[in-house]
């Protein structure tokens, strides 16, 4: 098990390896997201019960809460391709730093957007500074920076490098983030309710929100593999496989 | 310019116009922090920027919300910490440029050196010659933003150490984009979510002095802010220079 | 089945408009998220193609 997978990561480090094996694993990632979501969606939407105290807007968590543990997730897979392009020298890490960007991005815009907008029936205002959309707004800025970053540098290799070394650096402080924020939270705030209180949810709240986490992983990486092929073939156009795959078209 | 097979080719990068034949990182600090000093203290104009910035800054605020005490003492602390931040970011932008056109940094990376000491030595005189001013100017502002007299002393402390933690992490942007030439804006998007927990602990002490409490444990946490940053940023900004410098 | 009927399930107990509002931004990004990408990845093939086929066609 160890050995295959050690033979996976290196396979996956040659572009035309990776390739090959990401086409196989497409349409796998593509029906078990569309699946997943839509199960969720109807459970979540259609079958769960009313949160009390919320009311119906409750429903929006079966999209903030997948989209806020993604938007954190991506950027420490991004902090790790970056460690493996900077220690391994592994190019093919940062194709993959590079599609995960846009992605977590989204993610993030997500999370903030929804969570505005749960915000307004269950705090009366479209903006809460509080200690989770705050953290999030500060993600949110981690990302752009990445992505600028890569948009302003040149060549291809110093982009590279040097995005891997701020997502690194930015993981670093991802936790010194959230632990001042929700201490200036804690401080400033007056008493109000938190967004997600959480009573023991029965299962048929809580199934749908796993239906959906597992979803948007899943199209988490659909997304991602098909701008990682797109930029591998880019990359490589001059070689002698990419021709080969090419002529046959 | 000769030089034995098993000494440090010092020639190369003259720290100081004897040789530095010491390869001890202490030594090669203290001769870095010699030559930075003698760089960075004959910019006058960068030295004048920051400070400037600052008061005009804390100026506009009176005159774009309200002169009244009532209005600006709940948030003198908060108006002085980001004037201050900004004005560092904005002292940190070209920290490396200048060395990057004349072709030293590139020599600097190459002499065998490790950089670590030699960026540190950098922020540091940077800090000195930047940032201690600005400490030393905000009681004076604070005065113009009616700062209730028990937060001074905790608004200067604060500075100081955020001040500190701010140069180092700052540099760490500043180095990724030194080949960038209008950098500006790209330099403070990638620094400022890291700055955000030194506002708040900053601004978090001034507040705690003024509702009376104590506020060690605020400035605990900056100062263990700038002791990390201490340690580890000079690797980064050694790290991020080498990046940079390798497009060129 | 929590509602009762279509009209209660949009009106989502007075916060439908709310609900719908984040489901709707939520799909067309994460639509646009896979969409894009393969729309991309199409196009990058044809174009290498097209170059390809160019470069041979020069080479004869």
């Amino acid at each position: 098990m160890w050995n295959w997978l050690k033979t996976l990561y290196h396979r996956l480090g040659s572009p035309k390896w990776f390739y090959q094996i990401t086409g196989k694993w497409l349409p796998w990632f593509a029906m078990s997201s569309l699946l997943l979501l839509g199960l969720g969606l109807v459970l979540g939407l259609a079958y769960a019960p009313m949160d009390y105290q919320q009311g119906n807007s409750f429903r929006i968590m079966y999209i903030h809460v997948p989209a806020a543990f993604l938007a954190q997730s991506v950027y420490m897979m991004m902090a790790a391709a970056g460690v493996v392009l900077l220690v391994w020298k592994m190019k093919m890490a940062d194709v993959v730093a590079q599609a995960l960007a846009p992605i977590g991005a989204i993610m993030t815009f997500i999370s903030l957007v929804t969570g505005a907008i749960w915000g307004m029936p269950t705090w009366g205002t479209w903006w809460m500074w509080d200690a989770r959309l705050t953290s999030m707004l500060i993600l949110f800025f981690l990302y752009l920076g990445v992505m600028a970053l890569r948009e302003a540098l040149s060549p291809q290799e110093v982009a590279a490098k040097a995005c891997a070394l701020l997502a690194i650096v930015g993981v670093i402080n991802i936790p010194i983030i959230k632990y001042s924020v929700d201490w200036w939270y804690t401080l400033h705030q007056p008493a109000s309710i938190k967004l997600t209180e959480k009573p023991a949810m029965p299962a048929s709240m809580y199934l749908p929100l796993l239906f959906m986490v597992l979803g948007f992983y899943a199209l988490l990486g659909w997304s991602v593999l098909l701008r990682a092929r797109a930029e591998v073939l880019r990359r490589e156009a001059k070689s002698g496989w990419v021709r080969e795959l090419l002529k046959d078209k | 310019m000769n030089q034995i097979n098993n000494e440090k080719p010092a020639a190369f990068c003259r720290l100081t116009p004897e040789a530095v034949n010491s390869s001890s990182l202490i030594g090669v600090f203290v001769a870095a922090l010699k030559r930075e000093w003698q760089l960075q203290v004959r910019r006058k104009g960068d030295l004048i920027n920051p400070l400037v910035f600052f008061a005009l800054v804390v100026v506009l605020f009176p005159l774009g919300v309200s002169p009244t005490a009532e209005i600006l003492a709940p948030v003198a602390p908060g108006v002085l910490w980001v004037a201050a931040l900004l004005a560092v970011l904005m002292s940190l932008d070209a920290l490396f440029r200048p060395d990057l056109q004349d072709g030293s940094l590139e020599q600097l990376l190459v002499c065998g050196y490790s950089v670590a000491p030699l960026s540190l030595a950098k922020v540091l005189v940077h800090w000195l010659l930047s940032c201690v001013p600005l400490v030393l100017l905000a009681p004076l502002l604070g005065i113009m933003l009616y700062l209730p007299w028990q937060a001074q002393g905790v608004l200067m402390l604060s500075l100081l150490l955020g001040s500190l933690a701010l140069s180092l992490v700052g540099a760490i942007g500043a180095a990724l984009t030194t080949g960038l030439g209008k950098s500006g804006v790209l330099m403070t998007l990638l620094v400022l979510p890291f700055y955000m927990p030194v506002l708040i602990f900053g601004t978090g002490a001034m507040q705690a002095a003024i509702n009376g409490h104590t506020a060690l444990a605020h400035l605990a946490l900056l100062a263990a802010l700038a002791l990390v940053a201490l340690a580890l940023s000079p690797w980064a900004i050694a790290a991020a220079l080498r990046i940079a410098v390798s497009g060129e | 089945m929590y509602f009762n009927s279509l009209s209660d399930f949009i009106n989502m107990g007075g916060h439908g408009l709310y609900v719908w509002s984040s489901y709707a931004l939520t799909l067309v990004l994460l639509l646009s998220s896979v969409l894009l990408p393969w729309l991309n990845l199409k196009r990058t093939r044809k174009q290498l193609s097209r170059q390809l086929a160019r470069e041979a066609a020069r080479t004869k």
